[in-house]
């Protein structure tokens, strides 16, 4: 089996083309770096798909399959391998982070064709995705984290791409900062880890807390302690309150960086490791509690954030925001497939409208203010419509990914073994605040009257180049989440099934755990006879489809049938409204509670009090004292022989008379 | 005849001693001083001798011996210093040659 035992191909590709591109793409033709940045991500994909097939073909025992390449660290028990491991989860993000990965590349050599840095940009989409593929494909969760942190690197470099823009480079630095914040929870989460189970090998991990008892919910034990800190970790990647604001900033980077990091891979890095550590999460319910709660507030909040962003890019944020809430709440709520499923159709629907977006703002000449657009349906069919079947699959329109995704999830959290109606309500309510300002945001830009000035912006289709991963993901964003579609007529859930082993294999309780998940909606309809039809009617009457509709109707009546509606709203809400656009002044909040606090204490404490007063004053005053006793010492030194000789007498009889006086205390 | 006893010599020494510091302290002109250092040296020959007599050891006249030669040479080299300072100065008061500081 050629590629399983030479995992490292996978991830060594995307590293070579950085490389080539980074150190020697500078003065080559853009073909050239196109052929090198763009291959090497579709070698890589072919790698993937060729591991998948021989993985397809290994017998159940066998997985996870691990591949141990070599000793990376060793400290007395403390040995980490530089192993790479492939699973039923793993294949799915593999697919996710190369196939969207492959598109964004594409796409780029259209929408950056015009850009300075044409190399740079390539080396660090390679790099991203050799980071991200790495991650993924860790055996342990230290190389886990050598990923994780890389993809933050890789996401600093690509929003402060722009270098020269001072916004990009404060946002770039807001995201590295802010990211960082969890992953000092995740540092700490990974030492109590070994601290615990002597290993960082997930398999050996999750054997040895397979045995261990589910925790009190409160007081808990060290399982709960673990995935607390972890899950800080996944709350500063994955933006989820109190942590997401850097996400919305990110958007000064390229929209093709947006699409990939911001929306498709990076940020669900969280959610990937919240499901790959499953087995400790299963046995922490108050850690699955908070993970629940944290998801479905941010799915909550984000999305009331969302409603009046009048920047696309920044509305296309806030819904990642609400979306990656979205999984965590699966998560949280025991769904770990459907988390995970919708993180994949969530990578398709969401890498598209980013995608779309850019389009968009590519015919715009660079204007990103839906307030500017309108009308562009006819002008850019292929942008327009590609857009609209992301917009119907996030907002959870039937039929489409987003839906059977959305609705496992909120399936589980109504009915699951860990349901909460108050999630489930938040969810149900941001469901429908997603169908509103998704359907807001495709009115303001294609329909209605054009707003832009005709003579100055010359509306074009964008490049094949752009539009043909735009279709290739319209497609997923449509057939995406069909695995699911025999669950709705009662049947098996296929997705669910495939990733079945990985959350089965050290679950709780085996049986009853998967068992209620696939069982869904059903579960609540009770004794009621299951024929399809009836699961059927269920789903499709079911609350996330009524209220996306009633989000459809609300925009289509605000911004088409009476434009002047919102504006009365927002008149007779005033405080509200003021509120929700200036984004409940959380950056504020965190301005005038932490980093003003902190510049203070810096500034007068740490500078002008540690630096300037104790650490120069010290040195200073060491210099200072030297001088002055100098100047004091240095008028001994008058130059004149005979004051010289006075003091070589006074110190002749001066050390007789103390070697006298000792002799005599001698004898 | 009766021996002189040895603390006549090193009272003599002394005083010779501390004539020769007060000289070189107080004294103005460079060969006064340069004098009352010959006086010191002398009055420390003095002692060395006086205790060579009473402990009839050698060590103490070496020693003389060595003074001798080094006054001496540094009576050449001094005097030199003297005439090359005079020839610049057109002064021997030692208070005013006092640039040798700082």
């Amino acid at each position: 089996m050629p590629i399983l035992d030479h995992l490292w191909i996978i991830i060594a590709l995307p590293l070579l083309g950085a490389a080539i591109n980074g150190l020697l793409g500078k003065n080559w033709s853009k073909p050239l770096v196109n052929a090198v940045g763009v291959g090497s991500v579709a070698l890589s994909f072919l790698a993937v798909v060729e591991a998948v097939r021989e993985f397809a073909q290994l017998p159940a025992a066998q997985i996870p399959w691990i591949k141990s390449y070599f000793t990376w660290i060793t400290a007395g028990i403390f040995k980490v391998d530089f192993s790479l491991q492939i699973d039923q989860l793993t294949v799915v993000m593999l697919f996710v982070v190369t196939f969207v990965g492959l598109l964004v590349h594409i796409y780029s050599t259209g929408y950056m064709a015009h850009e300075e840095g044409y190399y740079r940009f390539f080396a660090f989409l390679n790099l991203f995705v050799f980071f991200m593929l790495t991650l993924v494909l860790a055996a342990n969760v230290v190389l886990m984290f050598v990923g994780w942190e890389g993809v933050g690197l890789c996401s600093y470099l690509l929003i402060g791409f722009w270098f020269l823009k001072q916004s990009a480079i404060s946002a770039g630095k807001k995201a590295f900062i802010t990211t960082r914040l969890g992953d000092l929870g995740f540092t700490v989460g990974i030492l109590l880890l070994f601290w615990t189970f002597h290993s960082v090998d997930f398999t050996t991990i999750f054997k040895q807390a397979a045995g261990m008892p589910v925790e009190g919910f409160w007081p808990a034990g060290v399982l709960t302690g673990i995935s607390l800190l972890l899950f800080i970790g996944a709350i500063g990647k994955s933006a989820q309150i109190p942590l997401y604001v850097w996400l919305p900033d990110a958007m000064e980077g390229p929209t093709p960086v947006s699409a990939l990091i911001h929306a498709a891979t990076m940020v669900t890095a969280g959610v990937y490791m919240v499901a790959r550590m499953n087995p400790v999460f299963s046995r922490a319910p108050f850690a699955m509690f908070i993970v629940a709660l944290i998801g479905a507030l941010t799915a909550f909040f984000a999305a009331t954030i969302g409603l009046l962003q009048t920047d696309i890019k920044k509305v296309l944020a806030y819904s990642t925001v609400s979306q990656l809430g979205y999984m965590f709440l699966g998560l949280g709520v025991g769904a770990y497939a459907a988390g995970v499923f919708h993180l994949m159709t969530h990578a398709f629907f969401k890498g598209l409208l980013f995608l779309a977006a850019g389009s968009v703002i590519h015919a715009m000449n660079g204007d990103q203010e839906m307030g500017h657009m309108g009308g562009l349906r006819t002008k850019i069919p292929i942008t327009f419509w590609t857009m609209f079947i992301a917009t119907l699959a996030i907002a959870g329109i039937p039929g489409f990914a987003g839906f059977f995704s959305k609705d496992e999830i909120l399936d589980a959290a109504g009915s699951g073994p860990h349901a909460n109606l108050w999630f489930y309500w938040l969810g149900i309510i941001a469901a429908g605040l997603t169908s509103f300002y998704m359907f807001r945001l495709i009115f303001l830009t294609f329909f209605g009257k054009p707003r832009y000035d005709e003579h100055k912006v010359h509306i074009h289709e964008s490049p094949w180049s752009m539009t043909v991963p735009l279709i290739f993901l319209a497609i997923l964003s449509t057939c995406g989440g069909w695995f699911a579609a025999p669950h709705l007529v009662g049947g098996t859930d296929y997705f669910d099934k495939f990733l079945h082993p990985v959350f089965a294999a050290y679950a709780v309780n085996p049986g009853i755990e998967q068992g209620a998940s696939l069982a869904g909606a059903a579960g609540a309809a009770g004794e009621i006879a299951r024929t399809p039809m009836l699961e059927l009617f269920h789903a499709l009457t079911g609350w996330p489809v009524i209220v996306a509709l009633v989000g459809l109707f609300i925009a289509w009546w605000f911004y088409i049938k009476s434009p002047d509606a919102p504006k009365k709203l927002a008149q007779s809400m005033r405080g509200l409204y003021t509120l929700v656009l200036h984004k409940y002044y959380i950056d504020e909040l965190y301005n005038a509670v932490f980093v003003q606090p902190l510049l203070w204490i810096s500034t007068n404490v740490f500078w002008h009090g540690v630096d300037q007063g104790a650490i120069d004053g010290t040195v200073n005053g060491i210099a200072r004292g030297l001088r002055e006793s100098g100047g004091q010492v240095r008028e001994i030194q008058s130059g004149n022989a005979r004051s010289y000789a006075t003091w070589v007498v006074i110190g002749a009889v001066g050390f007789t008379v103390l070697m006298l006086g000792i002799w005599g205390m001698v004898r | 005849m009766s021996v002189v006893p040895i603390s006549y010599y090193l009272v003599l020494s002394a005083i010779l001693f501390g004539l020769g510091v007060i000289a070189f302290v107080f004294k103005r002109n460079i060969i006064t001083i340069f004098m009352a250092i010959e006086l010191m040296l002398n009055a420390v020959n003095l002692a060395f001798v006086a205790f060579a007599r009473a402990h009839n050891q050698l060590d103490g006249l070496v020693f003389v011996f060595f003074v001798i030669v080094v006054a001496a040479a540094e009576a050449a080299v001094g005097l030199a210093i003297v005439i090359t300072v005079y020839q610049n100065r057109q002064t021997l008061n030692i208070e005013r040659i006092d640039t040798l500081k700082f």
